[in-house]
């Protein structure tokens, strides 16, 4: 990343929200490898499945993985024996301007909230999602790396079909 | 196949020992009839009285296609009542679990009902009067169902007024029960968490049947468990333990004979359990202090027993599965003949180290959400074999892996681990329960 190569010194909120930006394009993009990439070794990708949720572990959650999960994720998607991938899915987000609730230089934290519309698509099936993403980052070796994103669905409540993408 | 259903001998011939007829995938009238008999017929999950621990609490529910609710009276007694309005046909409670206070109150003309379901009031009553109301049959209250049985706490119905007993249609599946909740040090289990709700285009009974499956992990799981497997398998250069995601995933990928060794156990009227001898269950790593209590509770012979006891998935015909060693509970609910709604639950042992329920939850969610890649695996195979059951070029679907000619039905027995048995079981009772009263026992014979 560009930007904050420049900027170690100091985050702004455009490169907070380029990142984020950037994130959704290689979702879209289907480029996982790179996309792993933005995350930190220790992080973790979570959706609750309850309203205002506070615990990932010890509540209920649709996804708490760390990145060997993810990986397995990333990895099975082109698996050779994935019949749930055969026709692949695609995915498109339309994300409303990120809000940076905290650039925290001192801490190296930095936190965003981003409502968003979410679209997958497999075969003749579409299905809309709708929700908030919220990222926490920090800085490590001058790039910024997502350390928690986590994405509350409107309807987390509500029986849903297969989600095999990430919003 | 042109038939009517209602017919009784049409029904029969949909069901061989060994194979049955598509249209009790597909067809609408099957379904239809499914709702109106077998579910009215059998005990049917409603839900757990942890949900509804104080008077007034209630929980809602289906039991087939109707909307029923399960309320705790004051004098502690849960009654499950049909959830409609004997005024006008209004749902009376709307939400999944509440408290209603001390009565239920129609929001459309504020009749209102005790917890028990006896009339309370209706505003302005005296334009009833000479009406003849007190001979209707609004003026009962709501509708009870005809049977509710509440075992450890688990709450079960029978829609029919009469029909089997309780204990003589659970019989010894009930162990399954018992074993989950004596792996709680003081017996109690308590439900917690969201349950994860995941939709599902295919019949209901693909589902049932696919929880004794023990063909298909190691070839539709290939790619989750699989590929869970080789990134560890890589990972594990890095050091540490094996952490518990991979603990969970990894049995999915056992060979064909681990699973027939495990054994299965069928029982009368439909239930039975893959994990007769051993499980998927069986390697988890030790939960820190966990034995211990366990031993504190019920003495070293009995909490080994306990623990030993690692059954895999048991079916409580016609449509939950209970796993007792990760304390899980998955119904699935009838919505159409193509249409199934899975919610499955997760439930706390009182008394255990909170990493008892973590574990739950983390199978809960890797293995049953809408975002679980193995949840992936399955819903495929449903999904093309709903749409495959149309072609015209067969009709029936075998269930005839280690059959045998004269094989005993409806009673308990054990075989090998990879047999088809259990779902033979549920066919037999399947078609017991369709059939109207009085004609079961003719079938049965």
């Amino acid at each position: 990343m560009s930007v904050t190569e420049e900027t170690t010194a100091n985050v702004t909120e455009a490169d907070l929200t380029a990142f984020i930006y950037r994130e959704a394009r290689l979702l879209d993009e289907l480029r996982y490898e790179e996309w792993l990439s933005l995350y930190a070794e220790d992080a973790h990708y979570w959706m609750p499945a309850e309203w205002q949720q506070t615990d990932p572990k010890l509540q209920a959650s649709l996804m708490y993985e760390d990145m060997l999960l993810l990986r397995i994720r990333v990895e099975r998607l082109s698996g050779a024996r994935t019949f749930s991938q055969k026709p692949k899915s695609r995915a498109q987000h339309l994300l409303q301007a990120p809000q940076v609730d905290e650039i925290d230089m001192a801490a190296n934290r930095f936190r965003t909230w981003t409502p968003f519309h979410y679209a997958e698509t497999r075969g003749d099936e579409f299905t809309m999602y709708a929700g908030w993403a919220r990222h926490e980052m920090r800085l490590e070796e001058g790039q910024l790396k997502i350390v928690l994103k986590r994405v509350d669905l409107v309807n987390f409540d509500a029986p849903m079909g297969n989600i095999q993408l990430f919003m | 196949m042109p038939a009517t259903y209602a017919d009784p001998a049409q029904l029969r011939a949909l069901v061989k020992p060994e194979a049955v007829h598509r249209d009790l995938y597909t067809d609408p009238e099957v379904f239809r009839l499914e709702m109106r008999h077998l579910f009215a017929n059998t005990w049917v999950y409603v839900g757990h009285a942890s949900q509804i621990p104080n008077p007034g609490d209630y929980l809602t529910t289906e039991i087939g296609d109707q909307p029923v609710m399960a309320s705790r009276h004051t004098d502690g007694q849960v009654h499950v009542l049909y959830n409609r309005c004997p005024h006008k046909g209004t749902k009376i409670a709307s939400e999944a679990c509440g408290n209603t206070g001390k009565f239920f109150r129609c929001p459309y003309h504020a009749w209102s009902f005790k917890t028990d379901g006896s009339l309370l009031a209706i505003p302005f009553r005296k334009g009833y009067e000479g009406t003849g109301l007190e001979e209707s049959e609004a003026v009962r209250g709501l509708a009870p169902v005809g049977a509710t049985k509440v075992y450890r706490d688990f709450i079960f119905a029978r829609l029919a007024p009469t029909g089997v007993g309780f204990e003589e249609f659970f019989g010894e599946s009930l162990s399954s029960i018992d074993n989950m909740v004596d792996r709680s040090p003081e017996g109690k289990l308590v439900l917690e968490g969201a349950p994860l709700r995941y939709m599902h285009p295919c019949n209901w009974k693909m589902l049932v049947e696919n929880q004794t499956d023990t063909c298909h992990p190691m070839v539709a799981h290939e790619s989750s468990a699989g590929t869970a497997v080789s990134v560890w398998e890589r990972e594990q250069a890095k050091g540490g333990p094996k952490p518990m995601a991979v603990e969970v995933y990894a049995p999915f990928m056992a060979p064909y004979d681990f699973f027939e060794k495990m054994g299965l156990r069928v029982w009368p009227n439909g239930h039975g359990h893959t994990g007769v001898t051993t499980s998927i269950h069986a390697d988890y790593s030790a939960i820190p202090g966990y034995y211990d209590q366990m031993v504190e509770a019920y003495g070293k012979e009995r909490a080994e027993k306990i623990l030993g006891e690692n059954r895999h998935n048991t079916v409580y015909f016609p449509n939950i599965m209970v796993k007792g060693p990760i304390q899980t509970l998955r119904v699935f609910k009838p919505i159409a003949a193509d249409k199934t709604l899975v919610e499955s639950y997760t439930f706390r042992l009182v008394g255990a180290p909170d990493m008892l329920f973590e574990r739950t939850l983390m199978y809960n969610r890797l293995i049953n959400a809408p975002t679980s890649i193995v949840g992936h695996d399955d819903l495929e195979m449903y999904e093309r074999a709903q749409l495959g059951l149309h072609a015209d070029g067969m009709e029936w679907v075998n269930i005839q892996r280690l059959y045998a000619e004269g094989e005993a039905e409806d009673v308990t027995d054990v075989a090998g681990g990879t047999s088809e048995r259990q779902m033979r079981n549920q066919f037999h009772a399947w078609l017991k329960y369709m059939l109207p009263e009085g004609q079961a026992q003719e079938a049965a014979e």
